[in-house]
C-alpha cells in the first residue's frame, strides 16, 4: 500500500500533467488560443447553446402527411385499375391510415387482391362479409418509409441551413421521428424557421381549361382543384390542373432570386438535361396552353405559353417580395422536404444572458473551491492540503477530460462541477477518519495510514459507484440541461476517485520518506 | 508540521437507536405532508414540463412589473405572468399555451415584443410545445423510479437484500419530501431540479452506504453485540465523517446559490435540502431499519474477519 513502483508514480505524475495541459487553453480566449504554435493543445471544451448563445429547435417529421398522401395515390391507382377492370365497388377512400371500400361482387376477391398488390405492394389486406376491404400499410414497410423519409429531411434540412450561412450547425436525428437543430450564435430563429416552414415541393401541371368548379363540386376524373395564390386572383379562388404531373421540382439544378422585366422579384430556374427535355417537350406540345407552376399544393402562377420552351431554364413570377423570393430560391436549391416538419419546442439564448452565466457558474465553481480548501485545511492540517493538491488536479482532470471527450459544457454542467468539488473530498474524509481512528485503536504509524486507505478503499468504491448510477440513468433517459449535468457529474466522480486515492496516497508517502515523522499531525 | 486547527478527537456516545421512532415519525410526517401537497397543491411546472411560452427581458433601468402587467394582459393572451428575476430590471414572462399550432406560439412572442417597445433586450425565449413536456415529465419519473431501483439492486448485491430495502426507503423518503418541499414554496419545477433530485438519490445512498458499511464491518468484529448497540456503535463511530461531509458539499451548494445566478437557483434549493434530508435519513431512517429487518450475520463474513485479523496482525 505505502510501496509505490516507479511506474506508477510515473503514471500518477503523467496524468496529472496531463490533467493541467489539456486544461489550460480553457483559460484563454479562443482568439489568443488560435494564436499558439501548434504543437501546443490548443482544443477548448464546447460550450452548451446555454452558455454561448443560440438557437436550439426540436422539430417532429410530419409522417402522417406522407401516408395520407401515399393512399391517396393508391387510390387513384386503384380506381383506374378498377376501371379497366370493370369491378364494380362503393364507397373507395382513404381515412387516416387506411383506404376502405366494399366490391359489388364480393366473389371477385382474389382478382382485387392481385390488383392491390400491383398498385402497392406494401399493403396489408383484410376482407370482412359482403366484400368489405380496407387496406393498411404493413407496420416493416412504414418503418423502412419513415426512416428514409426522415434521413432524406435531415440531408435537406442541413442543406437549407447550410445555404443561411450559419457556423458550426449541429443537424441530428433524436427518436424515430424528429430532429434537433442546434444553431450557434443564432439570436433570432425566424428566418431558420421560415425556411424551414415550408416542404417546398414544386412541380409543373397543365391547367384544364375546360373544366371549371364551383364550390363544394368535383373536379373531372384526372384533374384536382387547387388554391390559385398568384398575387392577382381574390383570395379563396382555385384552378383546375390536371394532375398529371409534366416535370417535377427535383429536376431542378439551380435556382435564384432576381426580378422580372417589370422590375418585380422573380425566382429563375435551371433543370438538369432530363428536366429540360421533358419541359421542352411539353411546351412544344401544348403552345397557346396556360401551366400551372404548383408550390405546396397551392397555385403560385400560371402564365400562357407562347412559345416553347427549350433551353432548360424558367422564370416564376408572381406575388413575390423581395424576401419571398429569395427564401423560394434557397428551397428550390437545397431541395424539397419529403415531409412537412412541425416545431415542437424552440429555445433562444442571447449572447448576454450565456456570457453571465459563464461569469455566475465560474464565480460559484471559485468560492467553492475556495471555501471547501479553507475547511479542509482547518479540519486536516497538513493532510488537508494534500486533499487541496488532489482537489486541484481532479478540477483538472474533469476540464481535460470535458475538453478531449468532446463533451458539452452546459450551465448545469457547472453547478455538476461544483457539486463535484464537495463530494471529492469526501473520499479523503473517510481515509482520513480511518486514519484517525486506527491511530486511536493504538496501531503504529505506518500501520494506521495502511490501513486507513485499505478500509476505506470499499467504502469509497462503493458509495461513488452510486453516484455513477445515478449519472448514468440521467444521461440516458434525460434530456438537454440534464445530460449535460449526468455528463460532468459521471466524469467528476471518476476523476475524484483517481485523485482522492492515488494523487493523496503519492503526497502522504513522498512525505513520509522525506521527513520520517514520528505522529500523524491528525 | 501544520496541524488540523480544529480535530474532532472524542468518539460521541449518542444514542441514536432511543430517537429513531421520533425520526420514523417526523420521517412519516414529512412523507405524507408532502404527498399531500403534492396532490392538491401541485407543482409549480417550469415551462419544460407544462409547455408554453418564457420570456427572459432585461429592460433599461428597473422594470415597472405593474406597468408591464396591465400591458400585456390588454393583449388578449390568456394567463401571462411576470417576476423579477435576480437584479431588478430583470422580467421573465410566461405566456400559456395559445390555442393553435407553433404560429400561435411565435405570434404571442411578437406580440409581447411589439407590446413592450424597444430598450429591451431580450436574454432568452423558450417556446416549448405540450407534447414535449409530457415526454420529459414521463422521462423523469421513469428515471428516478429506475434508480431507487438500481441503487436497491446494487446495495443489495453488495450486502443483503435487507440493506438494499434500507437504502431504497431512505431514498425514497428524500425524493418525495424534496418534491413536497417545492409543492409548499412553489418554486419552479424544471429540468434541473429534476437533476437534483437525481443527485440527492445518489447522494443520499452515498451516505447510507457509508454507515452500512461500518454496520456491516461491527457486525463481524463482534459477533455477539446485540444489533441495537451495533447500530449507535456504527453511526458513532462514522459521525465525524458524515458531519464533515455534509459540510464540503453544503459549502459547495451555498456557493452555487448565493453566486451561481438565478437559473441553477431551484436547483441549489433542491440540492441544499437534498443533503440536509438525505443526512438525517441515513442515521433516523435507514440504519434503524435494519435493527426491523436484522440482516442475516453470514458464515462467509466469518472467513473473511479472520483473514483481516491475520493481515492487521502481519
Amino acid at each position: 500500500m505505502l510501496y509505490f513502483p516507479k511506474w506508477l508514480v510515473a503514471l500518477i505524475l503523467g496524468i496529472c500533467a496531463l490533467g493541467v495541459v489539456f486544461t489550460i487553453p480553457n483559460l484563454f480566449s479562443t482568439q489568443t488560443v488560435d494564436r499558439w504554435p501548434n504543437f501546443l493543445p490548443k482544443k477548448q471544451v464546447s460550450l452548451g447553446l446555454d452558455l454561448r448563445g443560440g438557437s436550439y429547435l426540436l422539430y417532429q417529421v410530419d409522417m402522417r402527411s406522407v401516408i395520407t398522401e401515399r393512399l391517396n395515390d393508391v387510390v387513384d391507382g386503384l380506381r383506374s385499375e378498377f376501371r379497366t377492370a370493370k369491378i364494380g365497388y362503393v364507397g373507395l377512400g382513404a381515412s387516416n391510415d387506411a383506404i376502405h371500400f366494399t366490391l359489388r361482387e364480393p366473389d371477385r376477391m382474389e382478382e382485387v387482391r392481385t390488383l392491390v398488390r400491383k398498385v402497392d405492394p406494401d399493403l396489408d389486406m383484410t376482407t370482412g362479409a359482403d366484400g368489405a376491404v380496407s387496406l393498411k400499410f404493413n407496420a416493416v414497410a412504414l418503418n423502412n418509409v419513415q426512416r428514409q423519409i426522415v434521413d432524406q429531411s435531415i440531408e435537406i434540412v442541413r442543406r437549407r441551413i447550410d445555404e443561411t450561412g450559419t457556423k458550426e450547425p449541429s443537424i441530428q436525428r433524436e427518436g424515430e421521428d424528429r430532429i434537433v437543430l442546434e444553431l450557434p450564435g443564432v439570436e433570432n430563429p425566424e428566418f431558420v424557421k421560415r425556411i424551414l416552414g415550408k416542404t417546398a415541393k414544386m412541380t409543373f401541371q397543365l391547367v384544364d381549361e375546360n373544366a371549371s368548379v364551383g364550390p363544394g363540386g368535383h373536379p373531372p376524373p384526372g384533374d384536382e382543384a387547387l388554391p390559385l395564390k398568384d398575387g392577382h386572383s381574390p383570395p379563396g379562388a382555385t384552378i383546375v390542373v390536371q394532375r398529371r404531373v409534366l416535370v417535377s421540382g427535383e429536376t431542378l439544378t439551380d435556382a435564384q432570386a432576381t426580378f422580372d422585366q417589370y422590375g418585380a422579384p422573380a425566382v429563375n430556374f435551371k433543370f438538369n438535361a432530363e428536366g429540360a427535355r421533358r419541359f421542352g417537350d411539353a411546351t412544344k406540345n401544348n403552345v397557346g396552353k396556360r401551366f400551372a407552376i404548383v408550390l405546396d399544393n397551392a397555385v403560385i402562377s400560371a402564365p400562357v405559353i407562347r412559345e416553347p420552351i427549350l433551353g432548360g431554364q424558367g422564370i416564376i413570377t408572381g406575388s413575390f417580395t423581395t424576401e419571398s423570393a429569395n427564401e423560394l430560391a434557397l428551397e428550390l436549391r437545397a431541395g424539397a422536404l419529403p415531409a412537412p416538419l412541425v416545431p415542437l419546442e424552440e429555445r433562444t439564448v442571447g449572447p448576454g444572458l450565456g456570457a453571465d452565466s459563464i461569469h455566475a457558474g465560474a464565480l460559484a465553481c471559485i468560492i467553492g473551491v475556495i471555501l471547501v480548501v479553507v475547511f479542509m485545511t482547518v479540519f486536516y492540517g497538513l493532510f488537508g492540503l494534500f486533499a487541496n493538491v488532489a482537489l486541484f488536479f481532479n478540477l483538472c482532470l474533469m476540464m481535460a477530460s470535458l475538453t478531449v471527450l468532446g463533451a458539452t459544457l452546459t450551465l448545469p454542467g457547472i453547478a455538476g462541477i461544483a457539486l463535484t468539488l464537495g463530494m471529492a473530498v469526501d473520499a479523503n474524509v473517510l481515509i482520513y477518519e480511518r486514519i484517525r481512528e486506527e491511530v486511536r485503536g493504538g496501531r503504529s504509524l505506518i500501520s494506521s495510514l495502511q490501513a486507513g486507505f485499505e478500509r476505506a478503499f470499499g467504502t469509497i468504491f462503493d458509495s461513488h459507484l452510486t453516484t455513477l448510477v445515478a449519472g448514468f440513468l440521467m444521461f440516458f433517459l434525460g434530456s438537454g440541461p440534464v445530460k449535460g449535468f449526468a455528463v460532468t457529474l459521471s466524469i467528476g466522480v471518476i476523476t475524484s476517485l483517481f485523485s482522492a486515492i492515488l494523487v493523496t496516497r503519492l503526497q502522504i508517502v513522498s512525505w513520509l520518506r522525506r521527513t520520517k515523522p514520528k505522529a500523524i499531525p491528525i | 508540521m501544520l496541524r488540523p486547527l480544529i480535530t474532532i478527537r472524542h468518539i460521541p456516545s449518542i444514542d441514536f437507536m432511543g430517537l429513531h421512532k421520533l425520526g420514523f415519525v417526523l420521517s412519516a410526517v414529512l412523507t405524507i405532508g408532502s404527498i399531500v401537497l403534492f396532490l392538491t397543491q401541485g407543482l409549480n411546472f417550469g415551462i419544460d414540463f407544462a409547455g408554453g411560452t418564457l420570456i427572459e427581458a432585461r429592460t433599461q433601468g428597473p422594470a415597472h412589473l405593474a406597468e408591464m402587467r396591465s400591458t400585456l394582459d390588454g393583449l388578449g393572451l390568456g394567463a401571462v405572468s411576470l417576476q423579477g428575476f435576480g437584479s431588478p430590471d430583470e422580467v421573465l414572462i410566461r405566456v400559456a399555451r395559445q390555442p393553435g399550432g407553433d404560429q400561435a406560439q411565435m405570434d404571442a412572442v411578437a406580440k409581447v415584443q411589439h407590446a413592450l417597445g424597444s430598450g429591451v433586450d431580450y436574454r432568452r425565449t423558450e417556446v416549448v410545445g405540450p407534447e414535449v413536456g409530457g415526454e420529459l415529465i414521463r422521462a423523469g419519473i421513469l428515471a428516478t423510479v429506475l434508480a431507487l431501483f438500481a441503487i436497491a439492486a446494487y446495495v443489495s448485491l453488495r450486502f443483503n437484500w435487507q440493506f438494499g430495502i434500507g437504502a431504497m426507503l431512505s431514498t425514497l423518503h428524500d425524493t418525495i419530501t424534496t418534491v413536497g418541499l417545492f409543492s409548499l414554496l412553489q418554486i419552479e419545477f424544471n429540468l434541473t431540479t429534476l437533476a437534483a433530485i437525481l443527485t440527492i438519490a445518489g447522494y443520499s445512498v452515498n451516505d447510507t452506504v457509508v454507515i452500512y458499511d461500518r454496520v456491516r464491518e461491527t457486525s463481524r468484529k463482534y459477533k455477539t453485540m446485540d444489533f441495537r448497540t451495533l447500530i449507535n456503535k456504527s453511526l458513532n463511530e462514522t459521525l465525524s465523517r458524515t458531519i464533515l461531509t455534509v459540510s464540503t458539499v453544503a459549502l459547495a451548494v451555498l456557493a452555487l446559490f448565493f453566486f451561481g445566478g438565478e437559473v441553477l437557483r431551484g436547483f441549489s434549493i433542491a440540492m441544499l435540502w437534498g443533503i440536509i434530508v438525505g443526512t438525517y435519513s441515513s442515521l433516523f431512517i435507514a440504519a434503524p431499519i435494519l435493527y426491523y429487518v436484522q440482516p442475516r450475520r453470514s458464515s462467509r463474513a466469518k472467513k473473511e474477519d479472520t483473514q483481516a485479523e491475520t493481515q492487521g496482525a502481519s
